[in-house]
């Protein structure tokens, strides 16, 4: 138990195992990805409300879903470096910033794209769309800060705060934008009553989400191996694995 | 000479940041000048129908009090900072995150609570029915405290960088949202005649919240603001 | 299948307009995420090759000067 502790913490062995892992993930992830997009896009009958447009479901929904999951991925590694000063987990937190910011782009994308048949305009101020723009703003407040550090120590550190108090804030802002929405709710609008799913949309979306959960992973793994070797440049491994790179 | 009580050591600190203010009175007239300038830009944007001015003054004057708030919230270590006190700060066997504690009360007592105390001019001159005037000072007492201690968290993880002062606002502005919404809530309800207490309660809560853990994060931030 | 021809795939009852571009945004951000990394990693490991091939040469040219 100890010992993978240990390696957890050691570069090579990360940078290896990181490299075994996404030799398999990646086709899977991209299997996945195209398997449930054709799926979604061809293979189910239109929502009978929403026709056609709802397919975009099969992309925003688990966008958003995994957005919302790579913060506390992103801030359970950065109050892992702040307690036990773990570096690897500062690498984590690096890598997983910028995929998911890309992510929560997606699903606000994706999301004004859906609104402009079903609402007939591009932006609602709807409750969850205000949410998922704010996590955009917490995402790349985490990124500009790490960015405007010329100490990338102390960047990781200061990072790992301020995602830490986006934790705490998250749920409050959730909430309260909730709250604030049903206050404000505008009268012609009324679109979520939760609806069931039929199963035959159901289990595409699934294996969307669990794509997406994939490309996470793969993207915060390739970011750790480059935030790795960049990290560890003057050191021995590195240069045999350039060297290697040169030669081959 | 035995080293002062954590109580007494929180006083001083506050003592002398409220002193230091003191001798500039400039640097405290300014968030209220601010807030002045920016009340005045609504009419002349929005137009100056007293019904319409009304209608949106809890939002504007919230608004107001939080920019005036993110402006200020900057320069609460910068000083020390520069000057080197921070470090002595650090190294004194009180906890940092009470002395951090002592900063944002004397920014806020400097900031949002004279805010609150002259709101209601501004209100006035926005329309705002009087019956809400009570419940505009109670929610920016409750609320601008919050806005101080949240917006110590981004001074101290800031206060290292040469140019943070753009960047400050990104990190903290998303914080801020809730208190928005509740503390422009409880005055709309004041005016529509509902209790606003629920509200009010609401804003009570994530202070207590923001006064529990934001020292921590603040002396957190001021230690690697140092560090660094 | 649900569609009967590609003309009403592409289509989509009208809503074709809408679904497809949300799919190629998202693919073309997807791609991005996973270029940019390998791009930066293979651009970083021939920097350090060039580094370590010339770090070589200066070691073997002060070998022979010095004989």
């Amino acid at each position: 138990m100890w010992t993978f502790f240990h390696k957890l913490g050691s570069p090579p062995w990360l940078y290896a195992i990181a490299g075994a892992i996404l030799r398999w993930l990646v086709p899977i992830t991209l299997i996945a990805l195209i398997s449930g997009t054709v799926w979604g896009l061809l293979f189910t009958s239109p929502d009978f409300r929403q026709g056609n447009s709802y397919r975009i479901i099969y992309i925003h929904v688990p966008a958003a879903v995994v957005a919302l999951a790579g913060y506390y991925v992103m801030a359970i590694a950065g109050a892992i470096s702040l307690i036990w000063r773990m570096k690897m987990a500062d690498v984590v937190m690096k890598a997983a910033a910028p995929v998911g910011a890309a992510l929560t782009f997606i699903a606000l994308l994706t999301g004004a794209i859906w609104g402009k048949p079903t609402w007939g305009t591009w932006w609602v101020w709807d409750a969850r769309i205000t949410s998922m723009l704010i996590l955009l703003f917490l995402y790349l407040g985490v990124v500009a800060l790490y960015e405007s550090f010329d100490n990338k120590e102390a960047a990781g550190k200061a990072c790992a705060v301020l995602s830490l108090v986006g934790m705490v804030n998250i749920p409050i802002v959730y909430k309260s934008v909730d709250w604030w929405y049903s206050l404000h709710q505008p009268a012609s609008i009324k679109f979520t009553g939760e609806s069931t799913i039929d199963s035959s949309m159901l289990y595409p979306l699934l294996l969307m989400i669990a794509a997406f959960y994939a490309l996470f992973t793969c993207c915060l793994l390739m970011n750790m191996r480059a935030e790795l070797l960049q990290r560890e440049s003057r050191t021995q491994w590195v240069k045999r694995i350039a060297d290697e790179k040169g030669r081959g | 000479m035995s080293p002062p009580h954590t109580g007494q050591f929180f006083a001083r600190v506050l003592c002398r940041q409220l002193l230091l203010v003191m001798r500039r009175p400039i640097e405290m007239g300014n968030p209220l000048l601010f807030f002045a300038m920016v009340i005045v830009l609504f009419p002349l944007g929005l137009g100056p129908a007293p019904d319409k001015l009304a209608n949106f003054a809890p939002g504007l004057l919230w608004i107001t009090a939080l920019l005036s708030n993110l402006l200020t919230s900057d320069a609460v270590f910068r000083s020390d900072f520069d000057d080197g006190s921070l470090e002595q700060l650090m190294l004194a066997p009180q906890p940092l995150f009470l002395s951090s504690l002592s900063y944002i009360l004397a920014h806020w007592l400097t900031t949002g609570f004279l805010l609150a105390l002259v709101s209601p001019v501004f209100a006035l001159m926005l329309n705002l029915p009087i019956s809400a005037l009570g419940t505009l000072i109670l929610s920016l007492l409750l609320g601008t405290a919050v806005l101080s201690l949240l917006g110590g968290i981004g001074a101290a993880l800031t206060v290292g960088l040469k140019r943070g002062g753009m960047l400050i606002s990104l990190l903290i502005l998303p914080f801020y949202m809730p208190v928005l919404i509740f503390g422009a809530a409880a005055v709309q309800a004041a005016v529509t005649g509902t209790p606003p207490g629920p509200y009010l309660a609401i804003l009570g809560a994530m202070l207590s919240l923001a006064i529990a853990l934001a020292p921590l994060a603040i002396a957190t931030g001021l230690r690697i603001s140092l560090d660094a | 299948m649900y569609f009967n021809t590609v003309q009403a795939l592409l289509m989509m009852d009208g809503h074709g307009v809408y679904v497809w571009p949300a799919y190629l945004i998202t693919a073309v951000i997807i791609v991005m995420l996973l270029v940019a990394p390998m791009r930066r990693r293979s651009r970083l490991l021939q920097r350090l090759a060039a580094e370590v091939r010339r770090a070589e040469r200066k070691t073997v040219a002060g070998v022979r000067g010095g004989q």
